[in-house]
């Protein structure tokens, strides 16, 4: 059967589009195919600089024919009836249908509706067009005179089936049978009849690899001979390999030297001016393991020279590069860190929430608060705080956004700043993605969080919280990091508390910002402006007295901190989530108004071992009895129960059982919780189970004597109650 | 085999050569604009050319001045005041990427043995309005040209598009000639009676420049300047003439370059500064536009 063979020739395509666009071409063609009814076999693509292709073999000649029937009304329907299936069926008289008869209903009209097939080619001559008017690329231009949106002018396209050229046209371009292959090796045009001679006279005389993997391949086989050959090292770029693959049509890997002096910068420097600016890739002494003063770059072209020219010329906008890179370090290192930091002040971080230098005073203190939390040293963890952000003014910063935090690590190791201070300049914005790792040195720990909590608190603080898919300030990203910070290292933290204090702070800041705006208004010109100072710094006065003697939690202050912990909640489910644990288990013990995370995931981690346990199932069963009823009975009655049950009023043995079950249990529980020991506090519950069942088989809660019953339900209430001091089972499914 | 390409003897032969290059491809081959501006693209024969519906192809040289990155004639790779060679093909011509490749050919870049790539670069100018998809071109990893398909200018979609090329002529130049350092660029011919560098022609204007920029200008007074040519434009536009209006946009815009140069604006009012020279350019282009369209 025919084999079709669809390529889409233009411009440069930019290398991060062109996998994607290769997917979506290939989908919308099976999905085109798929809607026709036209039967085919495999599709494969690839993609390329100038090219975007998709071969499908064994394509149909024809679709196939389709009959539908569409049953319509009964012999002597009115008009109007008739008149509206004639419609629908899209038949002209009444004559067209067919009769049937059937036993119970009568006669009644039919009308059958036989679609033919359609030929392949009419087919693909249709949707090919509409794929390509369709397409969507993240950025799109026209060309010319013409209307067609693409990423870069489309040049050519290529449409056999079966040898033959399906004929279309596309905003002026006709389908055809040529392409072009490599500029400089092997324009061509090459005249196709399908994927073998495609491929054969394109990447032969056309020198254009034509799939992704091929170049890719070729380009890490050649690196690594190269780097071998010269004992070095490649070090391994995913991402740039990707790129590189979408820059070449027929890569010819060369390694290029550099002046050994460039050395002296940072390794993160050089490696990054070379991906980011030149697309190279860097490589290490086989046996230093230290960086090269080499690089590897592809090359689109197997040069006359044997690649002596590209080579001379790339060291060359190297050096320019390393030369800038070089410049930008040594002033830095001349200004020095400390003397960065009070320029932070003219950088805004959200206008509500002061500057960034502002940010880093607040982070500077609630680090300092957590250092003892964490095993930190507060005095370091307070100067790495300081100077944390401090490298966003550097100018090495200001050219490499990516080396925010490296930098400053570099700048305060040249400061004379100990280890640990540096370090947790570094790792401060840690973890950056799920894949990241945390940061595990204490002054490292109190800063990352510090300075995550800060934002988080401050966000909250100004209402603006991710709505949605919506999440600008990567708020889940900084939520989700606390959370992993802390578990990983199984940091200890009652968190409400530095929340109060953070959010205690970031009032203070935004009541503190706004003060400066209208401070830069005439006062005097304005009473309004005049009387909102006053009030602010009332305010201001107000919440530095209750930061000072640490006041009670208010009312406008908890209402924002149950939120931020509910979303502190959701991120927390997502980890346990991915660790296969049961979101249900997890909301049971968050209700229960614990705060230190690790505690929560020991708790979720020892209930869930235990509702797996026939025990737990049982109890948990017998709870929900339990809870069912006094829910029931709480309703009716209009009360709630949680006396202590009276033994005297106690008829049945299998009662005065249970309640002494219940408080032998509930002290255990409470020794075992005040130990931290989750598994022995299930255990102990675990011996309510008996109880609990005998008491249902042979108790009836509902008596008609008043206050039998009542006692009986408080004792259900001290079941329940004792059950909660490990989870609220009441969130527990099943 | 063809023939390796010839290179040009000089910087004034490279720009000669891509005259005569462009000429013969049917581009109207204009002077500069006689005033400062910070890129070439801003040239009407460019920006306000790409508006409306006429076709048109021109090149021309334009000089570039960017006070900011003055450096007192002591970096080899930084001016002040520089060349850039413009190049406008409106609508553009199918075989726009091919024109192209031959003007680097004609300069001496043989493509046998150097590495040319177009890599995305989405080129954008928030000033006039205008942006467009194209591509930086790599010779060797060096960047010797910006290639762009306007698709806006003046917030307004262009239909027909323009092919905008526009070549750094220094750094190309340093590139065919193999020179580090741009004031040792042959300007005229090494073999002439009189042989001048770049340096013999530019490196005084450099350094003298470079004080004005950034110890010399009367602040005061361009402040002035800016608010005058502000009001010039304003009113030249509400009368309806589009192109002196531009033209005091385009001096507003400087004066705004030259008190930035000293840095005498906090970084709040320079937003506030450039959405005024922003205001002005789009508007003056918007008049063009609707000008052009009635026009037709």
């Amino acid at each position: 059967m025919p084999e079709l063979l669809l390529e889409l020739f233009s411009e440069e395509i930019p290398a991060r589009m062109q996998a994607r666009a290769e997917a979506d071409l290939g989908a919308a063609l099976e999905a085109k195919l798929a809607e026709a009814g036209l039967k085919h076999g495999a599709v494969s693509t690839w993609s390329g600089p100038r090219r975007l292709g998709v071969r499908v073999v064994d394509v149909a000649a024809r679709s196939e024919d389709v009959r539908e029937e569409r049953k319509g009304p009964k012999l002597g329907a009115p008009e109007k009836a008739v008149a509206g299936f004639l419609r629908g069926a899209g038949l002209e008289s009444i004559d067209q249908a067919e009769v049937r008869s059937d036993p119970k209903k009568g006669d009644f009209y039919v009308a059958v509706i036989e679609t033919p097939g359609r030929k392949a080619e009419e087919i693909i001559a249709e949707a090919i067009p509409a794929i390509i008017r369709g397409f969507h690329w993240p950025k799109s231009m026209r060309t010319g005179t013409g209307e067609l949106r693409w990423v870069r002018p489309l040049q050519r396209i290529v449409c056999v089936l079966g040898g033959k050229v399906v004929p279309f046209e596309v905003d002026g371009i006709a389908s055809g049978n040529e392409t072009e292959g490599h500029r400089v090796h092997g324009r061509g045009p090459y005249t196709v009849t399908g994927w073998a001679d495609y491929q054969s006279q394109l990447e032969g005389e056309g020198h254009v690899l034509l799939t992704r993997a091929a170049r890719r391949d070729l380009i890490e086989k050649q690196a690594l001979a190269l780097c071998k050959k010269s004992g070095l090292t490649l070090i391994e770029d995913k991402g740039l390999l990707e790129e590189v693959t979408g820059l070449a049509e027929w890569p010819v890997v060369i390694l290029g030297d550099m002046d050994p002096a460039f050395l002296e910068l940072p390794p993160e420097v050089i490696q990054l001016s070379m991906r980011t600016h030149q697309k190279y890739f860097a490589v290490e002494g086989e046996k230093t393991g230290q960086l090269a003063p080499n690089f590897i770059v592809v090359a689109n072209i197997e040069a006359s020279d044997g690649g002596v020219a590209i080579a001379a010329g790339n060291s060359r906008v190297l050096s320019a590069r390393l030369d800038d890179a070089r410049f930008f370090w040594e002033n830095d290192k001349a200004t020095g860190l400390e003397a960065m930091a009070p320029k932070l002040a003219t950088i805004a971080f959200k206008e509500e929430l002061g500057s960034i230098g502002d940010k880093v005073a607040r982070v500077a203190a609630l680090a300092r608060e957590l250092a003892p939390k964490v095993g930190a040293d507060p005095d370091l963890a307070e100067t790495a705080a300081r100077l944390c952000k401090a490298d966003l003014v550097s100018e090495m910063v200001y050219e490499f956004p990516e080396l925010q935090g490296v930098m400053g690590r570099y700048y305060a190791l040249e400061a004379g700043e100990p280890a640990e201070v540096a370090n947790a300049i570094a790792e401060h914005y840690k973890p950056q993605g799920p894949s990241d790792a945390v940061p595990t040195a204490p002054v490292s720990i109190a800063v990352a969080l510090a300075d995550k909590l800060d934002t988080l608190v401050g966000f909250w603080a100004i209402g603006e919280k991710p709505t949605g898919s919506k999440d600008p300030f990567a708020l889940r990203r900084a939520a989700l990091g606390v959370v992993r910070i802390v578990l990983e290292n199984e940091v200890r933290l009652n968190i409400i508390p530095d929340l109060v204090f953070s959010l205690r702070l970031n009032v203070l800041a935004r009541n503190i910002a706004e003060q400066r705006k209208l401070a830069g208004r005439k006062a005097s010109d304005n009473r309004g402006t005049a009387h909102r100072l006053t009030e602010l710094a009332a305010e201001a006065n107000e919440l530095e007295a209750r930061f000072r003697l640490g006041a009670r939690v208010q009312a406008e202050e908890r209402e924002r901190l149950q939120d931020l912990l509910a979303f502190f909640a959701d991120r927390l489910k997502q980890v346990l989530r991915d660790e296969g644990k049961r979101h249900d288990l997890i909301d049971a013990v968050f209700s229960l108004g614990e705060d230190d995370l690790v505690l929560i995931v020991k708790r979720v981690e020892a209930l869930s071992d235990f509702l797996a346990t026939e025990d737990g199932a049982n109890l948990l069963a017998g709870y929900k009895r339990a809870a069912n009823i006094l829910k029931a009975e709480e309703k009716k009655d209009g009360v709630t129960y949680d006396g202590a049950p009276s033994p005297a009023k106690m008829t049945e043995p299998t009662e005065r059982a249970l309640l002494a079950a219940i408080e032998s249990a509930t002290a255990e529980v409470d020794g075992a919780l005040a130990r931290e020991d989750f598994e022995a506090a299930m255990g102990h519950l675990a011996k309510l189970r008996a109880p609990a069942d005998h008491f249902f088989e042979q108790v009836m809660v509902n008596t008609d004597e008043a206050s039998v019953r009542a006692n009986r339900l408080n004792l259900l209430a001290a079941l329940r109650a004792a059950v909660h001091k490990v989870a609220d089972f009441s969130k527990i499914e099943g | 085999m063809p023939a390796a390409p010839t290179k040009p003897a000089s910087f004034q032969d490279l720009i000669l050569t891509l005259q005569a290059y462009w000429a013969d491809k049917g581009c109207a081959i204009l002077q500069p604009y006689d005033m400062e501006v910070g890129a070439g693209t801003l040239h009407p024969a460019t920006v306000l050319r790409a508006l409306g519906p006429k076709p048109w192809r021109a090149a021309y040289v334009q000089p570039s001045r960017r006070p900011a990155d003055a450096r007192y004639g002591e970096n080899p790779n930084r001016l002040g005041h520089y060349y850039q060679y413009q190049v406008i093909l409106k609508p553009n011509p199918p075989d726009l990427q091919d024109l192209y490749l031959g003007s680097l050919k004609a300069i001496g870049i043989d493509d046998t043995v150097h590495d040319i790539r177009f890599v995305e670069d989405d080129w954008e100018n928030p000033t006039v309005g205008a942006w467009g998809l194209g591509w930086e071109v790599w010779c060797d990893g060096m960047e010797v040209s910006q290639y762009t398909y306007f698709q806006q200018v003046g917030g307004l979609d262009v239909h027909p598009v323009s092919g905008e090329l526009t070549y750094g002529l220094e750094r190309l130049a340093m590139y065919v000639f193999g020179v580090d350092n741009v004031y040792e660029l042959p300007f005229n011919a090494p073999d002439s009676p009189t042989p001048l560098t770049y340096g013999d022609v530019f490196l005084g204007n450099e350094v003298q420049q470079s004080h004005f920029n950034f110890e010399q200008s009367d602040v005061e007074m361009l402040l002035r300047w800016f608010a005058d040519c502000e009001n010039q434009s304003n009113s030249l536009r509400e009368a309806g003439f589009p192109l002196p209006a531009y033209d005091y946009a385009l001096k507003a815009s400087h004066t705004f370059n030259l008190i930035d140069a000293r840095g005498a604006i906090s970084p709040t009012e320079r937003q506030a500064y450039i959405a005024r020279v922003r205001d002005l350019a789009r508007g003056a282009a918007a008049l063009y536009a609707e000008q052009e369209a009635g026009a037709s």
